[in-house]
C-alpha cells in the first residue's frame, strides 16, 4: 500500500534531479564523461548467447552475442533491414506473434533463458516493456491508457490507480500537460505527447527494461528533444535499449552502441569509442555516411 | 467534331450515365415509399358520405348512402358484356366504387356503380357512419336511442344521448375485456399450471393424499376467484346490453344496433377541417394500438407490431454473441489455412441461401427435433400437447438468427481486420494475454463493425416472412408473448408479424376491398418499424464510432 507513495516521491525527485543537458556535444551528462565506460565494469541485465533467428527459411539474425548493461542506455544502429528491431523484439518475445519465426540460442534475463518453456511470456513482457515506432495509445482516456497495464495486473483500487497514474505521467514528463484532461481521449494528444503517454503507460507497470523501437521516428524535432530528455531521466531507473536510424540521436542519448549489418552484430562498445574510433571498416563507413 | 471527342475522352458520358442511374434509383425508391404511404395513410381520413339516387340500367332505382372509395374508366364493351345496356356510340364509361357498409342488411358492403346513373348526389349533414364490432360499418340516419327496449331520446335529443351512453358502453366494454383477458386469463393460466403440476406429480409417483389435498385447496381457491369474477362479469354484460340505437339504413329499413357492438360513430359531413384532422390521428392511433377484428380486415395491428419488434430484438440478442464469437475465433484464433478459408467461404455463401430453406430447417431441426426433445425431457406432464415442440417465438427468433448469422460474422471479421496491429502489440507488450487484449482493446474497438453487422441483420430479419410462416407466425395470436403471468416472456407462444399480416390481409381476406387500404397501411408501418429499428442501431453505432475513432489515424 505504501509502496506507490514512495515511488511518487522518487518519481518527483527523479524529475527534479535531472542534470543539466547537453554540456558536451552528443548530449552526454557530466558524471559519465570522466572515466571511460567499459562493459567489464557494468552489471549485466540481458545477455544474448549464440542467438539466431529465422523467418521461415531465412536467417534474420546470425549468431548474436552481447551483454546489455543495467541502468544504461544501449543503442542499436544500422541500415534498414539489418535486424536491429528484430533483435529488440526478441528481448520481450514479441516475435512470438509471427507464426513463421523460430529462434536458436539463449537470451538470459534474471538468470533465466527467456525462451525456456517455464517462462511466463506475459510476466516477461511486463518486466521488459516496449515502446513502438508509431505512438499507439488505446482509444481510451489518458487515465485509462496509463491504468491499462495496472488493471491487467488486477489493480483496480481507485486510490492506488490514481497514485500510480500520476507517478507514471510525472515519470514520463507528461503530467503537467495532461493533468487537467485525464478523462479526455488520448487520441486528442499531439504525436509527441502520445509517445510520452505510451512511455508512461509502459513505466506504470514498473518494468526493469525499456525497449524503444525508433521512438522518435514519427515525431517532430521538438517532440524528439523531449523524448530524448526523458530517456536521459529514465536511465537512472531502467535499463534502456533503443533502436534508432538517427546516428546523432544514438550519440546523444546512449552509453553503449551496437552497430548491426545484415543480421550480424558488427561492433558493440561504448558510444564515445564507437563514434570516434570505430574498429571495423563497415562501422566507420556507416557512421561517416558512406552507406546506409 | 473535336469537341465531341474531347467530351467523350473526359468521360462526361459516363458521369451522365451514372448520375442518370442514381436519379432513376432514387425516384423509384421515393416513388415506392410515397405510393405505399399515400395509399395507406389516406385510409384513415374521415371520408365524405354521399347520398344519391341510383338508377339501375335494367330500370328501377334506389337510394345509395356511402363513401366513394375508388373511381375508374372502363371500356363500355366490358360493361356491356356484363349485361348492362349501354348505347353503341359510348366507348368508355366511368364507374365508382362505393362503400355502402350495412353488410347485415344488404349483403355487400362495396358496390361498383355507373357514374352517369348516379343522380341527385348530395352530402347530408346528419348522415352517420357507425363502426361496429361485427358486420362492418353502418351508414344511415340516427333515429332514437333506447334503454331496455324503451325509447329514451329521439330526434334532436338522440345524438347527445348516444354520445353519453356510448361512452358508458365503451367503459363497460373495456372493463369486461380487462376481466376476461386479464384476470380470468391469469386464473386460467394458473389453473393450467396447476393441472400440469398435478400431472407431473402423478408421473413421478408423488401424488399422495397430502399433495392432492393441497392441489384441491388451490384449485378451490382459484375456482372461488373465478366465480366471483364470473358474477361480476355477468353484471357487466347485463349493464352493457342495456342501451341500443335505432337508425335507418339507405333502403329505409330501421335497424336497432346494441351499443355494446359500437366502437365509434361520426358524422363526417358535419365535421370541420380540424375535427377531421383530430379524427385522422385518432384513427391512426387506433390502428397502431388496437387488436385486429373481423379476420384482420378491421381494427388495428398492435399485436403484429409487438410481435415483429420482440422477434427482432430476440433475434439480435441471439445472433450478436454467436456471430461475434465465431468471427473472433475465425480471425484471431484459428490458424489461417485452407480449412479456415473454406469455412469462411461457406459462411459467406450461407448468406445466399433462400430464406425458406432456413424455415424448413428451423421446422425440422429446431421445432420438431430440439423442441420435441425439450418437451420429452422437461415437459412430460404437458403431453400430448406440445410446449416447445411446436412453432413459436423462440424458434422463429433462432431461425432468423441463423439466417442473419453470416452477415454478423462477415461484418465483425471485417472490423477485426481493421484494428491496427500496433494496438494489439501495444497491449501485449504491457503483459496482457491475447484474451485480455481481445476483450479489452480489440472487441470494444470493433464494436461499431459489429453494430454494422447487426444493422444489416435487422434489416434482413424484420422483412423476412417466408421462414416465419413455418416456425411461429400465425394469422391471429390469442395472447401476446409478453404478459403479466410468470415467467412474463412466453417464448413458446405463437405470435403475429407485420410482414405476414400484409400477406394475410392481402391474399387471405374474405373482404378484398376493405383489406386493400390496410395492406398499404401495414406495409407503410412495416417500413417505419424497420427504419426505427435501424435508426436505433445506427445511433448506437455512431456513438461507438465517436468513442473509438482511432482507426482513422
Amino acid at each position: 500500500m505504501s509502496e506507490p507513495k514512495i515511488k511518487v516521491k522518487t518519481g518527483e525527485s527523479m524529475t527534479a534531479a535531472t542534470p543539466p543537458k547537453d554540456l558536451r556535444p552528443g548530449g552526454k551528462t557530466v558524471d559519465m564523461g570522466h572515466e571511460p565506460l567499459s562493459l567489464d565494469n557494468e552489471e549485466i541485465c540481458l545477455e544474448v548467447k549464440d542467438f539466431q533467428l529465422y523467418y521461415g527459411e531465412k536467417r534474420a539474425l546470425h549468431n548474436i552475442n552481447m551483454k546489455i548493461p543495467k541502468k544504461r542506455v544501449t543503442a542499436f544502429i544500422g541500415p534498414s533491414g539489418c535486424g536491429k528491431s528484430t533483435l529488440l523484439r526478441s528481448f520481450n518475445r514479441m516475435n512470438d506473434l509471427v507464426d513463421i519465426c523460430r529462434t536458436e540460442g539463449e537470451i538470459i534475463f534474471d538468470d533465466k533463458n527467456i525462451f525456456h518453456r517455464t517462462v511466463d511470456v506475459t510476466d516477461l513482457r511486463r518486466r521488459v516493456g516496449m515502446v513502438f515506432q508509431k505512438p499507439n495509445p488505446f482509444p481510451k482516456s489518458v487515465y485509462e491508457n496509463v491504468a491499462y497495464g495496472l488493471r491487467i495486473q488486477g489493480i483496480n483500487k481507485k486510490r492506488v490507480l490514481d497514485d500510480r497514474v500520476e507517478w507514471a505521467l510525472k515519470g514520463a514528463a507528461l503530467w503537467d500537460e495532461v493533468k487537467d484532461r485525464l478523462e479526455d481521449n488520448a487520441l486528442g494528444l499531439s504525436g509527441g505527447q502520445q509517445q510520452r503517454l505510451v512511455i508512461a503507460r509502459t513505466i506504470a507497470v514498473e518494468p526493469e527494461v525499456l525497449l524503444l523501437d525508433e521512438p522518435c521516428s514519427a515525431l517532430d524535432p521538438i517532440s524528439t528533444l523531449k523524448v530524448e530528455e526523458l530517456i536521459n531521466d529514465l536511465k537512472n531507473r531502467y535499463t534502456i535499449v533503443i533502436v534508432t536510424h538517427n546516428m546523432q540521436q544514438a550519440a546523444r542519448v546512449s552509453d553503449y552502441t551496437a552497430f548491426m549489418y545484415l543480421g550480424d552484430m558488427v561492433e558493440y562498445k561504448d558510444t564515445d569509442t564507437l563514434f570516434t574510433n570505430p574498429e571495423e571498416k563497415q562501422t566507420e563507413d556507416y557512421i561517416t555516411g558512406r552507406y546506409g | 467534331m473535336n469537341s465531341i471527342k474531347l467530351w467523350f475522352r473526359k468521360g462526361e458520358p459516363w458521369v451522365w450515365l451514372n448520375a442518370g442511374a442514381v436519379a432513376i434509383s432514387v425516384v423509384m425508391v421515393v416513388g415506392l415509399l410515397l405510393l405505399v404511404a399515400v395509399r395507406g395513410l389516406s385510409h384513415f381520413w374521415p371520408h365524405t358520405i354521399i347520398e344519391a339516387t341510383y338508377t339501375e340500367p335494367e330500370g328501377g332505382s334506389y337510394t345509395v348512402i356511402g363513401e366513394i372509395s375508388d373511381e375508374e374508366w372502363v371500356a363500355a364493351s366490358r360493361v356491356r358484356s356484363a349485361g348492362v345496356d349501354i348505347p353503341e356510340d359510348v366507348r368508355v364509361v366511368q364507374r365508382v366504387l362505393i362503400k355502402t357498409g350495412n353488410r347485415d342488411i344488404t349483403g355487400l358492403d362495396f358496390r361498383w356503380l355507373l357514374e352517369e346513373n348516379l343522380t341527385d348526389v348530395h352530402t347530408p349533414e346528419q348522415v352517420m357512419v357507425v363502426e361496429r364490432r361485427e358486420w362492418g360499418n353502418f351508414y344511415g340516419y340516427l333515429q332514437a336511442v333506447k334503454e331496455d327496449g324503451q325509447v329514451v331520446a329521439s330526434g334532436e335529443q338522440a345524438l347527445p344521448a348516444l354520445e353519453q351512453r356510448l361512452e358508458r358502453a365503451l367503459d363497460l366494454h373495456d372493463e369486461i375485456k380487462e376481466i376476461e383477458q386479464g384476470r380470468i386469463g391469469s386464473i386460467n393460466y394458473e389453473l393450467e399450471q396447476l393441472r400440469l403440476r398435478e400431472r407431473r406429480l402423478e408421473l413421478n409417483g408423488e401424488l399422495d393424499a397430502a399433495a392432492q389435498q393441497n392441489l384441491k385447496a388451490e384449485r378451490a381457491a382459484l375456482d372461488d376467484r373465478y366465480q366471483a369474477l364470473k358474477s361480476e362479469l355477468d353484471q357487466l354484460y347485463q349493464a352493457i346490453a342495456r342501451d341500443s340505437m335505432v337508425a335507418t339504413a339507405m333502403n329505409g329499413e330501421e335497424k336497432e344496433i346494441p351499443l355494446k357492438l359500437v366502437v365509434q360513430y361520426k358524422q363526417p359531413n358535419n365535421m370541420s377541417f380540424f375535427a377531421k384532422v383530430g379524427d385522422y390521428f385518432h384513427q391512426l392511433w387506433l390502428f397502431l394500438s388496437d387488436e385486429p377484428r373481423e379476420a384482420n380486415t378491421e381494427g388495428g395491428v398492435f399485436p403484429a407490431i409487438f410481435g415483429t419488434v420482440l422477434m427482432v430484438i430476440l433475434m439480435s440478442v441471439i445472433v450478436t454473441p454467436f456471430g461475434v464469437v465465431a468471427a473472433v475465433y475465425l480471425r484471431e484464433y484459428a490458424k489461417q489455412g485452407p480449412l479456415t478459408r473454406t469455412i469462411r467461404v461457406a459462411v459467406n455463401n450461407l448468406a445466399g441461401v433462400p430464406s425458406i430453406v432456413y424455415g424448413v430447417f428451423g421446422l425440422g431441426f429446431f421445432v420438431y427435433f430440439l423442441g420435441g426433445s425439450l418437451d420429452a425431457l422437461f415437459y412430460p406432464e404437458a403431453a400430448p400437447a406440445p410446449v416447445f415442440g411446436t412453432p413459436g417465438l423462440l424458434w422463429a427468433s433462432i431461425t432468423l438468427a441463423l439466417l442473419t448469422l453470416p452477415v454478423v460474422i462477415v461484418a465483425t471479421e471485417e472490423g477485426l481486420t481493421r484494428i491496427p496491429k500496433s494496438l494489439r502489440e501495444g497491449s501485449l507488450a504491457l503483459g496482457a494475454t491475447k484474451f485480455e487484449t481481445i476483450t479489452k482493446v480489440i472487441l470494444p474497438m470493433s464494436s461499431p463493425a459489429m453494430m454494422t453487422g447487426l444493422i444489416l441483420a435487422i434489416a434482413r430479419a424484420a422483412g423476412e416472412v417466408a421462414p416465419l410462416m413455418l416456425v411461429g407466425v400465425v394469422k391471429l395470436a390469442p395472447t401476446l408473448p409478453l404478459d403479466g403471468n410468470f415467467p412474463y416472456l412466453h417464448l413458446e407462444r405463437k405470435f403475429m408479424h407485420l410482414g405476414f399480416h400484409i400477406y394475410d390481409v392481402g391474399f387471405q381476406s374474405p373482404n378484398v376491398e376493405a383489406a386493400r387500404p390496410l395492406v398499404y397501411a401495414t406495409a407503410a408501418l412495416l417500413v417505419v418499424v424497420i427504419v426505427v429499428l435501424n435508426l436505433t442501431a445506427i445511433m448506437i453505432r455512431n456513438r461507438l464510432r465517436e468513442k473509438y475513432r482511432s482507426l482513422e489515424n
